[in-house]
This record gives C-alpha cells, sequence and structure tokens, in this order.
C-alpha cells in the first residue's frame, strides 16, 4: 500500500509545479497557485523520503496497526492543508493533520514520556488552531467572506496588526517559535522515526506556509513593524534552539531542537521580507524571501535525512541516548556517510545547500541598512549576530552528534553489536543527502524553480539563475556579491587530488595500526572517552549561566570516604519556568475556584441565569 | 589574453600562497626566538619538518575510521582553495568570484568540522578536549569574523575581498570609527583562529590547556604534514586578509602588466614580513590565557564587531 502511496505521491510532486490549475468545488475551495505548488513539492518529497523509509522501518515495528493507518492520513491532512482555499477547509485540514500526527505520537503511548508528550501537543495545537480562527475570523469580517478570493478582495486594514499577531501565534506554535516550542521537542522525537521526520522535516513547513499564506498572500501590504517582530522572533528562535540542542543528549531530541532553529531562520527572511515590502523595495524583498523558502526546502530534506539516520541507529541499537553509543561508523558505514552529509549540510558548511540559503539570508542583511526606520536599524545587526552565532553553534552541535555517536569507540555492548540498517531506508537517505548535494552546487536551478512563487508574493524577482556563466548565483549584482557551489566544489576535489597524487609518488606509503597514543596513556576503557555533556562543557560554561541559568554543585566526599565525587548541573528552561507553569497555575487555579459552580442549589442557579441575562442585555444597550 | 593571463595569476597565487606559508611561519619563530635571546631555529625549518613528515610511516590507532584517514586531505585542500581566493599580490582573479568573504569564512569551518570529528574519532580523552574546545572556540570567532565582514562589506558595498580591496585603496574610505573597530576585532580572531598566545600556544605539547594541538594528537607521517601545512596556510590567510582589507596598497588589478604583478608580490613579501613581525612581537609580550577566559577575549570581539556593524547601520544617510 505504502509503495502505491509513494508512485501517486511522486507522480503528484512532479506535476505540482507545472500545472498551476484552479478547481473550485462545491463548499470546499481548493485552489494549486505556485506557492501551493511549492509546498506541495516540499511536503510531498518529505513524504515520498518517508514512505521509502517506512518500507524498512515496517518490518520491525511491534505494533503496526498504530502507525499504519494514521501515516496517510497525516500525509492527506499536509496535502489539503496546502491545497485549501477557503478558511473552513483550511481549518478543517490543518486540525485533522494535527490529530494525526497527535496519534502518530501516541503510537508507542507505553512510555510514560510519550503520554506527557501527546497531552503537551494535543493543548498546544487547540491553542494554536484557536488563534488561527480568531485570525480568519477577523479577515473575513462581519460579511463572512470565508473563501481565500473574498478576503483578498476585502482588505482589513484596520485589525492586520491583531491578525499579524494572531498567525504568529497560531502558525508560529505548530513551527516551534520560542516561547511556543516546548511541545516539539518532546512530541517529534516520541513518534517513529520516518514519522518525526515528516513532523519536522515537513509540517513545520506547512505551519511556515500558513503563515507565508495568512500574512504574504491574504492580510494585505505589511507596515514595518511586523518586520522588526518578525524577524526578532526568528532570531531569538534560531539561538535559543541552537542552545538547547546542544545541551541535550537524546539524539532526536537534539534534532527537533534543531528544527527551532531552522524554522527560526526562516523567519528571519520572512521578516526581513515584510520590513522590504514596507518600504517598497521590492528586489530586497524578493531576495529575503527567496532566502527564507529555500531555507523551507533545504531544511526539508537534511531534517529528514537527519531523522532517517537517527531511526536507523534507534532500530539498530535501540538506544537514543548518545552517552550510550559511539563508534557506530565502524558498524554502520552506510549510514554514517549519509548522516555525515545531513550534519555537514545542516551546519550550513560549502558545498552543500543549507549554507546557500544562509548566504542568501545574510546577502539580504547586508541590504537591510537603507532601511529608513530607526527600531530597525538597531535590530537588524544584532539579529545578523545572533544568525552568525546560530550558525557557528551548529556546527559545534552537529560535531558532538556525529562524533559522539558514530565516532570513537563503542560505550555499550548494543552500540558494539549494531548492524546496518535495511536497504528501503539507506535508498530513502542516500537520496536526499545526494539531494543535499545537489542543491549545493546548482543552486540557481532551484532559485529559478522558486522564481513564480517570488514572484506572486514579492512583485519582484531575483534575476534568472542558470543563464548565468559557471552557473554561478548572484543575488543583486556580479559586483556586490556571487557563489559558485559547483566552481568551489570542483576545486576542493581538484585539491585533494593533487594532493592526494604527490602525496601517492613523493611520500611514505606505509601505515602501521597500533593502540592510540593518548600522550602515552594506556588504552583505557570507552568510559574514559568525551562524552556528550563533557563536550558542550565549555559552550555551556559560556552561555549556560545566562541562558539555562545553569548551576553547578561538586559533591565532593571528605578525605578518607571512597565514594566517588560526584558534579550535577542543573539547567532551567527559563521559558517553561516563567511563562507555562505560571499559566498552568492560574489555570488550576481558575478551576478549583469555577469548580463551586457546579454545586449550587436550583435557586443559585437561576439566579446566575437571570444575572447573565441582565448582564448581556446591559452590554447590548450599551453598545447601541 | 585577458583571461588566460588571469588564469594564469590565479595559478600563481595558489602556488606562491604554498610556498610562502612555511616561511611565514619559520619567519615567526625565529623572531620570537630572537625576542626571548635565543637563536631559534633555521628560516627554512618547517621546510625541513614538511618534508621529514612525508617521509615517515603513518601510524593508525585501531579504532580509527576513514573520517581519520580522509579528513588531512579535506582540510588541507579545503584550506587551500579558501587561501587561493584572498587577493595577495593580484586582485580580480579567475575563481575570486566563486565564493565571497562569507563563503571563504564558511569554507574554513568546512575544514574545521571536519578536523574537529576526526579528534574524535579516535576515542581518546585528548581528541575529545581538543575538539570540544575548539568548537567552544570557533562558536564565538565565527560570528566575530562575521561582524567584520559584515562592516567591510557595508562599507565596500560587496562581500567580494577584491571590491573590498578596491574601495580601501580609493579616495572615498576616510577615518572610521568603524574600521578600526573591525580591525582589531579581526586581529583577535586571528589570533584565535590560528592557535596563537595568548588563546593557545603552538609550540607546547603535553599541556591541559592546549586546544589545536590536542586535536591533531594521534596524527603522524603524511597525514600530520598535511594537516600543519593546513594550519601554516591558515595563518598566511588571515595575514592577507588583514592585509587584503585594511593595507591594499600594491596589489595589481587585472590588465596592469608585468612590471605591477611584480610590484604587488614584492608589497605582499613586505606586507607578510610586517604581519609575521607585529604576531611575533604581540605573542612574547604577553601570556598565555585560561581556557575560560578565551570566551571573555572573543566575546569582546565579537562585542566590537556588532558595534562596528551598528554603527554603520546607524550612520547610513538614506
Amino acid at each position: 500500500m505504502l509503495v502505491i502511496g509513494v508512485v501517486a505521491l511522486l507522480t503528484q510532486a512532479g506535476e505540482a509545479l507545472v500545472l498551476p490549475v484552479g478547481l473550485p468545488w462545491l463548499g470546499a475551495h481548493f485552489r494549486l497557485d505556485a506557492l501551493s505548488a511549492f509546498f506541495l513539492l516540499v511536503v510531498n518529497l518529505g513524504a515520498a523520503a518517508a514512505s521509502l523509509f517506512g518500507l524498512g522501518y515496517g518490518r520491525h515495528e511491534e505494533s503496526p496497526g498504530r502507525v499504519l493507518p494514521f501515516f496517510p492520513a497525516f500525509l492527506a491532512g499536509m496535502n489539503l492543508v496546502v491545497l485549501a482555499a477557503d478558511a473552513f477547509t483550511f481549518l478543517f485540514a490543518w486540525e485533522f493533520m494535527s490529530l494525526a500526527s497527535w496519534a502518530l505520537v501516541m503510537a508507542q503511548h507505553r512510555r510514560p514520556d510519550n503520554a506527557a508528550a501527546g497531552y503537551l501537543y494535543l493543548l498546544m495545537a487547540s491553542f494554536g488552531t484557536l488563534a488561527l480562527l480568531l485570525a480568519f475570523g477577523l479577515l473575513a469580517g462581519p460579511a463572512g467572506g470565508y473563501s481565500f478570493e473574498e478576503i483578498r478582495q476585502s482588505p482589513s486594514a484596520a485589525v492586520s496588526g491583531a491578525v499579524l499577531v494572531l498567525a504568529l501565534i497560531g502558525a508560529g506554535s505548530k513551527a516551534g517559535l520560542v516561547p511556543l516550542h516546548v511541545w516539539l521537542p518532546l512530541a517529534h522525537p516520541a513518534a517513529p522515526s520516518h514519522v518525526s521526520a515528516l513532523m519536522s522535516g515537513v509540517m513545520t513547513k506547512v505551519a511556515v506556509y500558513g503563515f507565508v499564506r495568512l500574512v504574504f498572500d491574504l492580510l494585505g501590504p505589511p507596515s514595518w513593524w511586523w518586520g522588526a517582530l518578525v524577524a526578532l522572533l526568528g532570531g531569538v528562535t534560531a539561538a535559543m534552539g541552537v542552545l538547547y540542542a546542544l545541551m541535550e543528549h537524546d539524539l532526536k531530541r537534539l534534532l527537533a531542537y534543531h528544527t527551532v532553529e531552522n524554522i527560526g531562520i526562516i523567519f528571519i527572511g520572512l521578516g526581513l521580507a515584510f520590513a522590504f515590502q514596507a518600504n517598497a523595495m521590492p528586489a530586497a524583498a524578493a531576495l529575503a524571501l527567496t532566502a527564507a523558502l529555500l531555507h523551507v526546502f533545504n531544511h526539508s530534506v537534511f531534517k529528514s535525512l537527519l531523522f532517517f539516520g537517527a531511526g536507523a541507529v534507534l532500530g539498530a541499537t535501540g538506544e537514543r541516548d548518545m552517552e550510550r553509543l559511539g563508534g557506530l561508523i565502524h558498524r554502520m558505514p552506510l549510514t554514517a556517510f549519509a548522516f555525515l552529509v545531513g550534519c555537514a549540510a545542516i551546519s550550513a558548511l560549502p558545498p552543500f545547500n543549507g549554507f546557500v540559503s544562509e548566504w542568501l539570508t545574510f546577502q539580504a542583511i547586508l541590504l537591510s541598512p537603507a532601511l529608513p526606520q530607526w527600531l530597525l536599524k538597531f535590530l537588524v545587526p544584532a539579529i545578523g549576530a545572533l544568525l552568525a552565532l546560530s550558525a557557528a553553534l551548529a556546527a559545534a552541535c552537529f560535531v558532538k552528534a556525529f562524533g559522539i555517536t558514530f565516532l570513537g569507540r563503542a560505550r555499550t555492548p548494543v552500540a558494539a553489536q549494531a548492524t546496518e540498517t535495511d536497504r528501503w531506508s539507506l535508498t530513502a537517505m542516500f537520496a536526499l543527502a545526494a539531494l543535499c548535494l545537489l542543491a549545493g552546487i546548482l543552486p540557481g536551478y532551484f532559485i529559478d524553480a522558486l522564481a513564480p512563487v517570488i514572484q506572486s508574493l514579492a512583485g519582484a524577482n531575483l534575476p534568472r539563475q542558470h543563464e548565468l556563466d559557471w552557473l554561478t548565483i548572484v543575488p543583486v549584482a556580479q559586483s556586490r556579491s556571487s557563489y559558485n557551489g559547483l566552481l568551489l566544489f570542483l576545486c576542493i576535489a581538484l585539491a585533494a587530488a593533487l594532493a592526494c597524487e604527490v602525496i601517492r609518488r613523493r611520500a611514505s606509503a606505509a601505515v602501521r595500526r597500533s593502540a592510540p597514543w593518548d600522550c602515552g596513556f594506556p588504552d583505557a576503557s570507552p568510559a574514559t572517552q568525551y562524552t556528550a555533556a563533557s563536550f558542550s562543557q565549555p559552550i555551556r560554561r559560556v552561555f549556560g549561566t545566562v541562558v539555562f541559568r545553569a548551576t553547578e554543585e561538586v559533591h565532593m566526599p571528605p578525605p578518607g570516604d571512597a565514594r566517588p565525587a560526584r558534579l550535577s548541573v542543573r539547567l532551567r528552561d527559563v521559558p517553561w519556568d516563567s511563562l507555562y507553569l505560571p499559566a498552568a497555575a492560574l489555570v488550576s487555579y481558575a478551576a478549583e475556584r469555577l469548580n463551586r459552580l457546579q454545586f449550587l442549589t436550583i435557586r443559585g442557579y437561576l439566579t446566575l441565569v437571570f444575572g447573565a441575562l441582565v448582564a448581556l442585555l446591559m452590554v447590548l444597550s450599551i453598545w447601541q | 589574453m585577458a583571461v588566460v593571463t588571469d588564469a594564469l595569476v590565479q595559478l600563481i597565487q595558489m602556488l606562491v600562497v604554498l610556498a610562502l606559508a612555511p616561511l611565514l611561519a619559520g619567519y615567526v619563530r625565529t623572531v620570537k626566538a630572537r625576542l626571548l635571546g635565543r637563536r631559534g631555529p633555521p628560516l627554512l625549518q618547517p621546510y625541513r619538518d614538511l618534508l621529514r613528515l612525508l617521509r615517515k610511516e603513518v601510524v593508525l590507532a585501531h579504532s580509527a575510521s576513514w573520517v581519520f584517514r580522509v579528513t588531512p586531505y579535506l582540510v588541507f585542500a579545503t584550506t587551500w582553495v579558501a587561501a587561493a581566493l584572498v587577493p595577495t599580490f593580484a586582485a580580480g582573479l579567475v575563481v575570486s568570484y566563486a565564493a565571497d568573504m562569507i563563503a571563504i569564512v564558511a569554507l574554513l569551518a568546512s575544514a574545521r568540522f571536519m578536523l574537529a570529528l576526526a579528534g574524535l574519532d579516535v576515542g581518546t580523552s585528548f581528541g575529545g578536549i581538543g575538539s570540544s574546545r575548539e568548537m567552544m572556540i570557533a562558536s564565538l570567532a565565527e560570528p566575530a569574523m562575521l561582524m567584520v565582514v559584515f562592516t567591510l562589506s557595508l562599507l565596500a558595498g560587496s562581500t567580494q575581498l577584491s571590491s573590498i580591496a578596491a574601495f580601501m585603496q580609493g579616495p572615498g574610505v576616510g577615518l572610521r570609527v568603524s574600521l578600526a573597530l573591525a580591525l582589531v576585532a579581526l586581529v583577535m580572531v586571528a589570533i584565535a583562529e590560528n592557535a596563537r598566545i595568548p588563546v593557545d600556544n603552538p609550540a607546547t605539547h603535553l599541556e591541559l590547556t592546549m586546544v589545536h594541538e590536542a586535536m591533531i594528537l594521534e596524527y603522524s607521517g603524511r597525514h600530520l604534514a598535511l594537516i600543519e601545512a593546513a594550519s601554516f596556510v591558515k595563518l598566511l590567510l588571515y595575514v592577507s586578509v588583514i592585509a587584503c582589507a585594511f593595507a591594499p596598497w600594491g596589489i595589481a588589478i587585472s590588465g596592469q602588466g608585468f612590471a605591477a604583478y611584480l610590484v604587488g608580490l614584492a608589497a605582499y613579501v613586505v606586507k607578510l614580513a610586517a604581519g609575521g613581525f607585529l604576531l611575533a612581537v604581540f605573542e612574547t609580550s604577553i601570556a598565555k590565557m585560561r581556557v575560560f577566559r578565551v570566551s571573555d577575549f572573543l566575546g569582546a570581539a565579537l562585542m566590537l564587531g556588532v558595534l562596528a556593524t551598528l554603527l554603520l547601520f546607524v550612520s547610513r544617510v538614506t
């Protein structure tokens, strides 16, 4: 059944770009325009890869009945969101997608963490949908025109700010913007790995689609403070996401936190696009928007790849905790190679694709001194610094993720006895890894493919890229900046080949195997290796005391006592402690007070009803 | 014809970079030794070291994987390509449009990424300590470097180094606070990235404070030779970037003729000598700092970079 799904989805993905046709239906409107087509491609590419991975995964799932029925439903939900052309269909599909993915999160419901994660996810998803519902209500106005066509024709300038904030809450909670991200690192890893890949790589992109559709398409011309707000949220999200990820030693949860970071990068691009658009700089807006949407595509590719890799490791060892892995490159060489490509891509290293979209974002930031607003002038350099910081920290984080999991020596027997994963999963991973390299060395074609989307949203476009010499990409002008992934890749390959050749001819080719040197330290147990926690310790010392209010405690036994000394570190999740716990306390306090309403006498109820009626009538009379 | 000349210049540049890099490292060592009252090794010692390492066999740990064996080649190639993209004695190189300054920073990040992985590969505690600290330093140095890039490119209206060099030679520069801040930040980043005193000590071994040397502790033979060569090239690259952006005098521009290239080459050698001398003086006059003070040092560089960029944003007349 999945094979048919894959074929159907693949052909659909292929056609989506060339056939932008409208299909109005009775009651439910669906439309396929350039924006939908692009996101349809992203969704179905991820879906096809996940289905392929799922074929291999299905062999060792204990209860396939809990995954199989919901998986196609989840895919259908995401497709419908992207295609919907009226508020009702959109919200219906959105909720359908949320519930289907919730069922998948709860697939392994016996693990206690998963139940809590599912509950939190359900709460946050409902909250997000509520915000979107209100946003659409405001957009439709008193006339109640709920189809996107009608909304577009009746711009609601008066409430546009409120709609923006509601859209940010609604779509942002699904995408994982700080501080609405809390559910994401719990729920995404709880699902089976190919579903985690879909949720992190694709469903967050559907949320970005929802935001872009609502705000760029339906809401009308932006004002500049939207840009400041969205870009600032993006910058904070990027930096916080990667710092959380660095502190994490659960492989899948680390990847989920990185999704938060990348969503931040995408929102920086979107925010800059608002700022440029509000100041009538369509070319710059087109650049920022291209950067954001290209990152949407890139992130969906490499994040799916990385989750598949984590899934393969989980399948082979039953472990998600990096501290209990290590040395897997010897046991699973192919998985390790694909995972390494994904790590390099997500760390924005040339010649892979992650670098291209971050480079474009930097170029957009460099265009922003021309913005007239003072707040933006102060904010944008700070956002640039946050982006640069998160890019550098991401590299550190993925050195940790790959190095601790795959390199070194096995820390536990399960890691020492792991076996390579199945062929279906490997095919899915290698297809995505190839795409990472391809999009990195031939970015011009990918940018050109985005052109209709950018044209429809920003009203301008980048220069056509693939006609330039040597497939260079030039966002603004040749004298300003250019990047050529292909040439760079060839140069590096050539230089490495030259070095190999010279060494082969001139140098000694002798290799002697021996125990590691390690400054003369005798070959010790694998426990003396660096762990994930010790790897990130310097960075925790630098950033943790501020961001996480980290406190270290050393328990040193008195002299003569043979017990080992212990070091314990406490990290505090500041948004959780300062936002969610008080909110939960408030809700339970209110519920306790209101509970008394359930035990009134009949007279009490009658008084209450009468009082409510009088109050409503008074409100009505004052209103008119 | 012009294309052929440019291609030739590019080729010569790649060779010059490779040939001069060990000399610069040897020169810095010699000057440092003289300042300390020692005689020091001969100027050509780094070349001899590289040749000696190439002739030795490789001793490989049992637990080393292919990552460990591939990394030296990748690190060397990436660093060499990055150095070939920086205008040294002539601007407007053939492949310079393939990568702007942001891409050069990212190329160096790629090299560091691989090297840090290799440090973890054998599974020893020294390799881990080196990788971990190297990534901590990089996580502050890289954004600081990018802020410097922002400052320069906002002034020059371009992220291409050759355009920046042309702009800095032109009359429109003037004295700017931003430029001074950016220069200080860039020098601090260069010191940290090349593992020089006070951040790291390239001359020590077997010390708990070492960073770069701990990471490459397991390497030997031809692999070590490649990594050493890459670190020489990296030092040369940073001196070249500083020279190109802040002292661009004498850089030949495409089509100026043979004499201009010779002048450019002479000027470049003089600039390298000056840079190396200043580095040696700085290194001898300062003490090595604790590893956890490095974050203050680089945090200051980052703040200077942000300040430089911010000043440009604010002072831009629209």
